[in-house]
């Protein structure tokens, strides 16, 4: 026959000031490993949902960023005809030559200079970019604020998270980079993907800004359907004249993701490290609740319960000790939850913004390794209190 | 039996409790001195003396724009500078894209590289033998262990900033005071190679004549390209490196939140413990005072017993820490950050001193209590 659980719980409230002080102990290990998953969630999520499946990015054979890219111009007019891509109303094709570089913008903060990504595109580009649709069926890109650049002016729009930390980003503003002055004449969001944390600006204007006229680092094509960006990917790749590679933007993305490693490295050996502490904290006060209860085990004993069920029943109570931390810990975390913060992206050697998402499986993660601890916390405690000598323990 | 033997006997009274409180104390501490570490080699640690004459110029820009080479000969110009050696990074892959084939390369001037990176050792004639070889290199010697490089092997390195792939001939092998995971090779190698980049270098390492000189040589390297088309942005090789750290995020914070985190937990476990420890024991307090210890001597034992329990997690958890921070170097991709991190004598003192604080801060409370009992009502006692 199983011990009811109402007798654990009442156990725990018996001892109170042990059950708090343990509980909080499991609750900041989940606290951190919380902010650690979370972070790391909202990075994935800045990288995975940032491109396409139609777009195919161009680049110099080689080249595994847009940055180091760099290829002649000659080539882009044979890019732009090839065939299975999307056209735009007026029969032009979606295809868009871009130069992506850095410039240095001081934080709002004051706390230093960050490197940002500016990026400079051929009309095509932004309309090829308004055409993507999330999982709703919604477009991504969305102008938030103002208007978007006009070819050959000196304009820039500013993604959402680029506006949201750095001071003179308003519509209107003058933002200084590069050989001087740009206008500021909008605001996109591009729904919490990698361009949030870009500058956009005319092609022509960008490349001479940063000496790179003649060339395109990249070019971005738009294809008709799935079946299509896998063939122009490879056409453009199998050509041994262009000396190009073709990516899908998707792909893309998602090997950038990788500068989260070292995050996810050092998060892991944290969260582990102090899971074992509160493993052991949480065996002490296990041990002490068995020692305590000595007599009352033997008792139960001797009313009939097996040891099977003394062992469920305070392996149980270990469950519910750590299960109470886990709740704590995430309560704890809540206020923290879509806090942004920014990233040095190794590929392209300037910061992208990203949130903390508490995902639930970044909680359901959370709650199943409290379980862990509390179940390695409270086996042995558990074990020694079935194996008790009932005569020993009720003389006592 | 003396004090001090009491201490540790009541200390260690149960065994098992005083192993498990030790273990996660330990535990909580390898990860405070982990932190500290890492914080003391990116935020305190000056380097040496001899990096820290050494100064790093790159385009005001951007670390993505090239400056020309010529600005190398107005550098001499500015009073300091001793000497000045252009560098390039190459960011090719060696092998395959893997984090464990990850080395820096830098394109450089074989007759001044060595003249700027003075604590680097290499011998006489395989620096001439370098400087002999267009297609020559240098490489770190613990890279050299790690491949199983040796003088005369071949390497080749595949271009993804550079449309070329580099073929070079090990002619040298270089230590540094820290592994510095580094191949050095012949700029003039890579600007014959790409035409574009004729004439042109990333970044320039300049040694200055003394630490003192540093800021007075930046920002005359600064002021002297300030209105030309290429401005420029000098800074320490500390400061240098210290962007890229920087550029992670807010990691000053995120170290400091984890080891507040952690300091808590730890003061969580050891009052437990005491707690635990000291309740169990009323009766024998009431004993203790019957004998004429005062309420003072009693705290002072309750709290130095906890002092002593924490400690020993503190001693244990710096040593492990030595090990962990040894394990991560060899970690493929992560070593890059941890290069050259060792625990100094200040982080040990510090994270032993906190294990001791904790040890205190965590006893004072129940000790208090256990010191006010009334001596009838604790020898009646049944615990």
């Amino acid at each position: 026959m199983a011990i009811p659980i109402s007798y654990n719980i009442r156990n725990l409230k018996l001892r109170k000031g042990l059950t708090i002080m343990t509980a909080l102990g499991i609750a900041l290990t989940v606290t951190t490993a919380v902010f650690l998953m979370a972070l790391l969630a909202g990075l994935q999520k800045a990288f995975v949902s940032s491109g396409d499946p139609l777009n195919v990015l161009v680049m110099r054979k080689g080249s595994t960023a847009e940055l180091s890219g760099g290829f002649d111009a000659s080539l882009f007019p044979i890019l732009k005809t090839l065939p299975g891509i999307a056209t735009d109303k007026e029969g032009q094709p979606l295809a868009s030559g871009e130069w992506v570089v850095v410039a240095v913008l001081p934080r709002k903060d004051r706390t230093g200079e960050v490197n940002v990504s500016v990026r400079g595109l051929m009309p095509a580009g932004v309309a090829l970019r308004a055409d993507e649709k999330d999982s709703r069926g919604q477009p991504k890109l969305k102008l938030i604020d103002g208007r978007w650049f006009a070819t050959g002016q000196r304009e820039v729009v500013v993604g959402k998270s680029i506006h949201d930390r750095f001071s003179g980003t308003q519509v209107g503003d003058n933002l200084d980079f590069a050989k001087g002055q740009w206008k500021v004449v909008g605001i996109f969001d591009s729904g919490g993907t990698a361009y949030d944390s870009e500058i956009w600006g005319d092609f022509n204007q960008v490349a001479a800004d940063f000496d790179r006229q003649g060339g395109l680092g990249s070019a971005y094509l738009r294809a008709t359907d799935p079946v299509s960006a896998d063939a122009l990917k490879n056409r453009v790749s199998d050509d041994q004249r262009l000396k190009l590679e073709g990516h899908l933007e998707t792909e893309y993305y998602e090997k950038q993701t990788s500068s989260g490693g070292a995050i996810k490295y050092i998060g892991f050996l944290v969260a582990i490290i102090m899971a074992v502490g509160s493993s052991f904290a949480a065996m002490n006060t296990m041990y002490a609740a068995v020692a305590y209860r000595a007599r009352e085990i033997a008792t139960l004993r001797v009313i009939g319960f097996s040891r099977p069920s003394i062992l469920t029943s305070f392996v149980l109570e270990a469950l519910l000790l750590s299960l109470l931390g886990a709740v704590v810990g995430i309560v704890l975390m809540l206020p923290f939850n879509g806090m942004s913060t920014g990233i040095g992206n190794q590929v392209t050697f300037s910061e992208t913004v990203f949130s903390l998402q508490m995902t639930w499986s970044v909680v359901i993660t959370a709650i199943a390794f409290a379980l862990v601890m509390g179940l390695l916390g409270g086996f042995f405690p558990a074990w020694s209190a079935a194996r008790q000598e009932i005569l020993a323990s009720l003389r006592g | 039996m003396t004090l001090t033997r009491f201490v540790t006997k009541s200390a260690f009274r149960n065994k098992r409790r005083s192993v498990l409180t030790v273990v996660s104390i330990t535990f909580s501490l390898v990860l405070l001195t982990l932190m500290m570490t890492v914080w003391h080699s990116w935020y305190i640690d000056k380097g040496s003396t001899e990096a820290a004459q050494r100064l790093i110029t790159r385009h005001r820009v951007s670390l993505t724009q090239s400056l020309p080479e010529y600005y190398r000969e107005k550098m001499r110009t500015v009073p300091g500078v001793v000497a000045v050696a252009p560098t390039q990074w190459f960011g090719g892959l060696y092998k395959d894209e893997k984090p464990e084939n990850f080395f820096a390369q830098f394109g450089t001037d074989p007759n001044e590289i060595f003249k700027v990176a003075t604590d680097f050792k290499i011998p006489d004639n395989q620096l001439v033998a370098w400087q002999k070889d267009q297609a020559g290199a240098v490489v770190d010697s613990e890279l050299a262990k790690k491949f199983g490089w040796k003088i005369g092997d071949r390497i080749i390195i595949k271009g993804t900033i550079f449309p070329v792939n580099l073929e070079l001939n090990i002619r040298g092998i270089f230590t540094a005071p820290q592994p510095t995971i580094t191949v050095y090779f012949n700029l003039k190698y890579l600007q014959e190679a790409v035409a574009y980049f004729k004439g042109h270098s990333g970044t320039f390492n300049i040694l200055a004549d003394s630490p003192d000189d540093v800021p007075k040589v930046a920002a005359g390297i600064d002021a002297m390209f300030r209105n030309s088309p290429e401005p420029t942005k000098t800074e320490s090789e500390k400061a240098f490196q210290l962007s890229f750290i920087n550029s992670i995020g807010n990691v000053k914070a995120f170290i400091l939140s984890i080891c507040l985190a952690v300091v808590f937990a730890t003061l969580l476990v050891s009052a437990n413990t005491m707690a635990m420890s000291i309740r169990e024991r009323t009766r024998e307090v009431a004993v203790l005072k019957t004998l004429g210890f005062t309420r003072q001597s009693i705290l002072g034992l309750y709290v130095s017993e906890a002092v002593t329990v924490t400690l020993v997690g503190g001693i244990l958890g710096c040593l492990l820490a030595v090990g962990l921070i040894a394990a991560i170097k060899q970690v493929p991709g992560m070593g890059f950050f941890f290069l050259g991190m060792k625990v100094t004598w200040s982080t040990y003192v510090l994270a032993i001193l906190i294990s001791g604080m904790v040890g205190l801060v965590s006893a004072i409370f129940p000790a208090y209590h256990a010191a006010k009992v009334d001596i009838v009502d604790g020898l009646r006692h049944i615990g």
